[in-house]
């Protein structure tokens, strides 16, 4: 039972700001647990850890894990509430939907890219776009089999001066835009926070009636004859697309006192255009970043040869 | 994983091709399985987009407006029905002025005529008006497509060229030469001699 005795140590260690524990009596509860009622150890360690936050009266924010956290690769991130290290670059900082985050944004190294927030009350020191850090104690969050990973109080961060290469788990396509789904065009997104769904009616379908903040997006697909892929256009994505800014947007769906006439003039110029996106891919999206319209094709020749050749 | 079902491609075929592919069929007896035209090169097509010239357009309706769009590429004539159920396509017919290029998703549809001789047209499901470099583009993509397609058509494994054999004869070539025809005329040269 090594290994009890080791999971007794850390959380010793773990709590030894806010408890004065013996090894001895964590390891007893643990062996309870596992050998007694045979729970598993991880499920027993959580039981336990618990059992001293309530002991303690702390969040489990409050906690430093110290050697617990476990350094692990974005791509690696499997689970939720774990609480792990990272060493990564911040490849994007998105705009904070709600005051309660302080910074929002994409993370990567050579595995890939994960979402990070940061939340405001934490008050850690600002991320920088393209900087390098190693970011320890970070909690991992899944939502709708898309996992994350939030920024806490006990969060150390350390700016690294060499340069992280990211990983590309962005994806290319390219093809017609064959369709433009509904809940495109100028949208209402719940303010509540961390919650960003798109109301339907006013009615956000966690929180209610709520009082919407304006968005633009759209939703579209990409054929290429072989494979459909559904794409999602963001605002800057829209904007650059469609080249209608928010406020021209908001200033046309007010005039017309309707907002769907934004997605019909969207749709108008976008339809059967043909587009090579690239970005990455969260579920069954790919949520563009970059994109160029493509005009005339380049490669009549080489079909004709491979054509004249069979 | 979601549950919700893939969405169908939208194959890239000629017109001459298009209009061949008078065999539909599904792929299970449910009731709401999607239906398939087969293109005579091999292909399931549940789904098609295209871009081509609209030459003349014609609201063949009785009681309601029911117009029939001429769609043409270098190969031959597309034929689109919109009426009540195809409400911003139906529009689009109305107010457009040919010619002009427009790209078009839609699904394939055959009908027999009385004298027995089964037709195939679009319905669809969007039109919009584009550029002549996105119809080249098109054209070059349709071609590509056209002749993996014919590429294919040997394999044993290709069941969906099996059951085009079976349909429509063992001779694909027609639509590997109207592909090259198409690419032809949008290079501007005259034919090679072989």
């Amino acid at each position: 039972m090594a290994d009890l005795r080791e999971h007794a140590e850390e959380i010793r260690d773990r709590y030894d700001d806010h408890l004065d524990l013996e090894v001895e009596a964590v390891l007893d509860r643990l062996q309870t647990l596992v050998e007694q009622y045979k729970v598993p150890v991880d499920e027993a360690r959580r039981s336990v850890e618990s059992t001293y936050r309530e002991e303690a009266g702390i969040e489990r924010e409050d906690v430093v894990s110290g050697g617990s956290s476990e350094e692990v690769e974005v791509a690696d991130i499997d689970a939720p509430e774990e609480w792990v290290t990272i060493e990564a670059t911040v490849v994007d900082l998105w705009e904070p939907r709600s005051d309660s985050i302080a910074q929002v944004g994409l993370l990567g190294d050579e595995s890939g890219t994960v979402k990070f927030t940061k939340w405001a009350k934490s008050d850690l020191p600002t991320l920088a776009e393209g900087q390098a850090y190693r970011l320890g104690n970070v909690v991992t969050d899944e939502y709708e089999g898309q996992f994350s990973v939030k920024l806490n109080r006990t969060t150390t961060i350390e700016e690294l001066d060499r340069e992280i290469e990211v990983g590309d788990d962005a994806d290319t396509f390219e093809g017609a835009l064959v369709d433009v789904q509904s809940g495109s065009g100028l949208i209402k997104r719940c303010p509540e926070e961390d919650c960003t769904r798109v109301l339907q009616n006013g009615r956000c379908s966690e929180h209610g009636d709520v009082e919407g903040e304006f968005d633009l997006r759209i939703k579209g697909v990409l054929d290429d004859g072989i494979e459909a892929r559904e794409v999602i256009f963001d605002q800057e994505a829209t904007e650059a697309l469609t080249g209608m800014e928010l406020e021209e947007a908001k200033d046309m769906a007010m005039d017309a006192l309707d907002t769907e006439v934004v997605a019909e003039e969207m749709t108008g110029d976008v339809l059967g255009q043909y587009y090579r996106v690239e970005g990455p891919v969260f579920g069954r999206y790919l949520l563009v970043d970059d994109m160029e319209e493509l005009g005339a094709p380049e490669t009549v020749e080489d079909t004709l040869i491979k054509a004249r050749s069979i | 994983m979601s549950s919700a079902p893939t969405r169908e491609v939208a194959r890239r075929v000629f017109a001459r091709e298009f209009n061949d592919a008078s065999h539909t069929f599904k792929e299970s007896d449910d009731e709401r399985a999607p239906n398939y035209a087969l293109l005579p090169t091999g292909e399931r097509a549940n789904r098609v987009f295209f871009v081509g010239t609209l030459t003349e357009k014609e609201d063949v309706g009785d009681d309601s407006e029911y117009w029939r769009g001429r769609i043409v590429d270098p190969t031959g004539t597309f034929f689109v029905y919109a009426g009540q159920y195809q409400p911003d396509a139906a529009s689009m017919l109305r107010e457009l002025q040919p010619p002009e290029y427009v790209a078009v998703a839609g699904k394939p549809r055959t009908y027999e005529t009385e004298s027995g001789q089964v037709n195939v047209s679009v319905r669809p499901e969007s039109i919009t008006v584009v550029d002549e470099a996105t119809r080249d583009r098109w054209v070059v993509e349709a071609a590509e497509r056209t002749v993996d397609r014919v590429e294919a058509f040997d394999a044993e494994t290709n069941e969906y060229a099996a059951m085009a054999r079976e349909q429509y004869g063992d001779d694909a070539s027609e639509y590997l030469e109207g592909a090259i025809e198409a690419l032809e005329t949008i290079e501007g040269e005259a034919a090679p001699t072989p």
